[in-house]
């Protein structure tokens, strides 16, 4: 083993416990509790970081099997925090700041030996940013799964199909429409056409911020395919913002009934349906 | 060449595409199609594309055509059955087949041409 590795071990072993005090004084963790909740994290990667410089892990390759234990828990430390909302540059500091223990502790150790405490610090040195490093590619990792998993449950949100009576479909469209989603939108409600045999599609903008002409655009591809198909389409939940924009860009619905309520367009589906509504008193 | 059959149903022509449609294949249908509804004297013309999974611009035209060329021997067209992928399609090429009249299915469609029927009696 290279001396320098020899000098980091030896000062992992013997200062463990000031290692690990120093480095949550340098994290700023005055107040008890904070400092129990991150003691047992430090107190791990120090162990580990110890365990595999003794197995003879190489600095300079992070990716061997000897580095596997570090690596994963760093991995979940990262993406724990990221899921608690913290920054990546909190996560990073978190590691970077076990320098200056590392620091101290091997000037101790070394001070009769300044020949081999230079190259031992510069060790020190990458292997933390390797680390810290580490955690933040992880961190940004985690937070983008997340990111990705919101959206695709967004996109399932905003396409459910409702059957709103005998023949009479609904979809409330919530959020902003653009091509994707309205392919999508489309898709799903052409196959729920075809599996109930509907005769009529309610399509509801009332969660539709803003119309403007590419949604005006999807919105007319939409109606002419269920056309197409066969069946009706009603638009409704038409604000009268929204109508006014509409005029304003020169929008042509002409052709196509629109309702400003669902209640209005289920009225107007119950007479083309041949449905009555009565009370019973 | 295939030719696509065409059956008589009373007043009705009822044709089912089950092929995917070459251009020669839809050029004789509208030929064929043309004759049959001058020497029958049909009042209802019911193409059924359930099967088609597959359309291009020139089939679409054709279906816009043959409706046109059957208005004017006084008899309705009603295209039934088509499929998602082909009106995502159609749509996506700029066809919205103006003037011909759709219907989910077959049982839909023969409503619709009898309806239509008894409102051209009603105008006569």
């Amino acid at each position: 083993m290279k001396s320098e590795l020899q000098a980091i071990l030896s000062t992992l072993r013997d200062d463990e416990s000031s290692i690990v005090d120093t480095w949550l004084d340098e994290l700023g963790a005055a107040e008890p509790g904070a400092r129990r909740a991150v003691q047992p994290e430090a107190e791990e990667l120090v162990k580990l970081l110890r365990e595999a410089l003794a197995a003879g892990a190489d600095p300079d390759a992070m990716e061997s099997q000897a580095w596997a234990g570090t690596r994963h828990v760093l991995e979940s430390l990262s993406r724990s925090r990221a899921a608690r909302g913290q920054t990546a540059g909190d996560t990073s500091q978190f590691v970077l700041a076990l320098k200056k223990p590392l620091f101290n502790g091997l000037q101790r150790t070394l001070a009769s030996d300044p020949g081999t405490l230079m190259p031992s610090l510069w060790t020190v040195t990458t292997m933390v940013d390797k680390l810290a490093q580490r955690t933040v590619a992880t961190f940004q990792q985690a937070r983008e799964d997340i990111i990705k998993r919101q959206q695709e449950e967004l996109l399932e949100l905003s396409t459910p199909v409702i059957k709103l009576w005998h023949g009479v479909l609904a979809v409330p469209m919530i959020g902003i429409l653009d091509s994707n989603r309205t392919q999508i939108v489309m898709e799903t409600l052409l196959q729920k056409i075809v599996d109930t045999e509907s005769e009529l599609a309610i399509i509801d903008i009332t969660g539709v911020p803003t119309v403007d002409t590419l949604v005006a655009q999807h919105l007319l591809k939409t109606v002419s395919a269920i056309r197409l198909m066969g069946a009706d389409c009603i638009i409704s939940g038409i604000r009268p913002q929204i109508a006014q924009t509409i005029v304003h860009l020169g929008i042509d619905l002409q052709g196509i009934s629109t309702k400003a309520t669902l209640a209005d367009a289920l009225a107007l589906a119950f007479e083309k349906t041949g449905w009555r509504v009565a009370r019973s008193d | 060449m295939e030719r696509i059959p065409i059956l008589r149903m009373g007043k009705t022509l009822l044709v089912t595409i089950q092929v995917d449609m070459q251009d020669q294949t839809a050029l004789a249908l509208q030929d064929d199609l043309a004759d049959k509804i001058a020497k029958s004297g049909a009042t209802g013309v019911m193409i059924d594309i359930t099967a088609l999974e597959i359309v291009d611009s020139f089939v679409g035209r054709m279906l816009t055509s043959i409706s046109s060329i059957a208005r004017i021997l006084s008899a309705t067209t009603v295209v039934v059955g088509m499929q998602p992928a082909v009106a995502i399609t159609l749509i996506e090429l700029g066809l919205s087949l103006e003037g011909v009249r759709t219907a989910l299915n077959v049982e839909r469609g023969m409503e619709l041409l009898r309806k239509s029927r008894q409102e051209s009696h009603l105008g006569n």
